[in-house]
């Protein structure tokens, strides 16, 4: 394996912290700040619920909007100032930078996504309870989290080697969208009479990453068991999809013209 | 002889165009030249006339339609290709929240130094292009001949043997463009060999050793730059001054133009000597005597209205 994909991956790490990517983890700090203190106060016997839901919830929507709109530029942002035509005339492979790219947003938004689990920690034990084992629960919910992130991260820089930024943005939502809805498309599709339609939901339903296999946001707020076969499933779900969008968007990279 | 340094054959490039993108412009067509190791080569054209289309190809950036292209025997297709050359975009804008140093360590991770060789070479290659003084300060805050400066350090840091430059004078002060045509001349003491495209004429004429013209994305002619560019002298300009009551022959007069104190007169370069005589006889101070020259933009001129220059008792490869 070549070495040329790190060096890429930490300059975008570099680039999202200078361009104060992370300053939202302020908004997200207050956040959690200021639902701790209103939950402290409001309800009785379930501010864990709350803040957990709230929290997760959080992490997940502030991920998701950084995972698209970084994404989408991560490849036309390049074209478009150029600063990527001196450093493909280096010995660096086409997939090579995209696979750069894409570990240097995906380390930006484990790093974002650790210290909002912080953030939600803190916030948990402000609201006056000791730690419990269901705790570690939020963990995986969090780690779910990442993998969604991951795999829409990779949708976006599919998308951005071939469209523009905010065509990228429409086709990476709309599939997260479609997505949380697989299940019931496919459902959705068994009802129909008309066989083309039938065949056509079944494809959209195989095609399209589940997004709803990724929220584990309840059952971590309501301490509910989650299997280690899901975690596994799960994590091998996203690889494949991130893998087989990480080829697709090489393929395409690789013969494009930056003119 | 040594095999070339560069070697295209038939490379065109189409682009395609309108809304469908059935049509298609040629950018770049049927350019095949040779450029040998240790050569400055400057690339001369008008805007469009394809350099940075063939430079990008060179490079890899794009891919051509036809033809093919090896630079130090390798194809440009073949990624280790990479490793010989070092290029310098036109007008190049680089990750503006890096320092200076920060880019050029940035670019030196791909070319396998030791940790200590990357932050030596970065040093002196930051004082070479005159940005010591700068390293630490973000490429936001760069005028542009500091960025090329930059851009130029980056090309040349890995030590490659064969540097691409597109415009590489661009956008610098004379300071800045006299430090740029040292740095080739010194590359090229290096033994490395330069392809850059330029639209200033006498960088051309005084760094490079053969030049190639292009226009309409056809290459128009390969040579020396006193081959290619110089032309034929037709006329010679006279600067000359009056010693006080002296009064112009009237011989002159009609062909005189008064600038302030001086006088400045275009003649025939048959009949200079003549000019020079009738000077002499009014006791005119002469100034200076310079050949006169069809200047850069009219050869452009020319070739953009396919009018071929004329050159005299020179060999000129014309496609």
């Amino acid at each position: 394996m070549s070495s040329a994909p790190m060096p890429v991956a930490v300059n975008t790490f570099r680039e999202a912290v200078r361009d104060r990517v992370l300053y939202n983890l302020v908004f997200f700090a207050l956040l959690m700040i200021g639902a701790a203190i209103l939950v402290g106060q409001i309800s009785i016997g379930i501010e864990r619920l709350v803040i957990i839901n709230l929290g997760l919830s959080a992490i997940s929507i502030f991920g998701l909007v950084m995972a698209i709109f970084i994404g989408v530029g991560l490849v036309s942002k390049e074209i478009e100032k150029r600063t990527l035509y001196s450093l493909l005339a280096r010995p660096v492979r086409r997939w090579e930078f995209l696979v750069g790219k894409y570990a240097g947003l995906v380390l930006t938004l484990a790093v974002n996504t650790a210290f909002m689990t912080l953030g939600l920690g803190l916030a948990l034990y402000y609201v006056g309870r000791p730690y419990v084992a269901a705790d570690a629960l939020i963990l995986v919910a969090v780690y779910f989290i990442l993998l969604e992130l991951a795999l829409v991260t990779a949708l976006a820089l599919f998308f951005s080697c071939f469209s523009s930024p905010m065509l990228s943005t429409l086709f990476t939502l709309g599939i997260y969208i479609t997505g949380l809805f697989a299940s019931d498309i496919r459902e959705f599709g068994e009802l129909m009479k008309n066989p083309g339609l039938k065949i056509a939901m079944r494809v959209l339903y195989y095609i399209v990453p589940n997004f709803h296999n990724f929220n584990a946001i309840g059952a971590a707020a309501h301490g509910e068991a989650i299997p280690f076969s899901v975690v596994a499933q799960n994590t091998l779900y996203a690889a494949l999809y991130v893998a087989l969008l990480l080829i697709g968007a090489s393929a395409v990279f690789s013969n494009r013209n930056l003119k | 002889m040594s095999n070339p340094a560069i070697e295209i054959a038939g490379l065109t490039k189409d682009y395609p165009v309108g809304f469908w993108r059935k049509r298609m412009r040629r950018s770049l067509d049927n350019l095949t030249l040779q450029v040998e190791e240790g050569e400055v080569f400057g690339f001369l054209g008008p805007n469009g006339a394809g350099k940075t289309t063939t430079l990008k190809l060179l490079t890899g950036l794009i891919f051509p339609t036809s033809g093919t292209a090896r630079v130090r025997g390798r194809s440009i297709d073949d990624v280790a290709m990479h490793r010989e050359i070092g290029y310098l975009p036109e007008q190049p804008y680089f990750y503006d929240y890096l320092t200076a140093r920060e880019l050029l360590d940035y670019y030196a991770r791909f070319s396998n130094f030791s940790d200590a060789e990357r932050k030596e070479r970065v040093s002196r290659f930051l004082e070479l292009v005159g940005l010591a003084s700068a390293a630490d300060l973000q490429l936001r805050k760069y005028s542009k001949g500091m960025l090329q400066r930059a851009g130029i350090a980056q090309a040349i840091l890995h030590d490659p043997k064969v540097v691409f430059l597109d415009e590489p004078m661009s956008g610098l002060d004379p300071i800045g463009r006299r430090d740029v045509r040292d740095i080739i001349l010194d590359l090229k003491k290096q033994g490395k060999t330069v392809f850059f495209s330029t639209h200033i004429l006498s960088d051309a004429e005084m760094l490079c050793d053969r030049v190639a013209v292009l226009a309409g994305g056809k290459l128009q002619g390969v040579g020396a730059p006193g081959e290619i560019v110089s032309l034929e002298v037709h006329a010679m300009d006279i600067l000359f001054e009056l010693r006080a009551g002296r009064t112009l022959p009237a011989g002159l007069a009609e062909s005189v133009t008064r600038i302030g104190g001086r006088f400045h007169m275009e003649v025939p370069e048959a009949q200079l000597y003549a000019a020079l005589d009738e000077l002499r006889d009014c006791d005119a101070r002469i100034l200076s005597v310079s050949p006169v020259r069809p200047t850069l933009e009219d050869y452009f001129l020319r070739l953009v209205n396919n009018e071929r220059p004329v050159s005299h008792g020179v060999e000129v490869t014309a496609r």
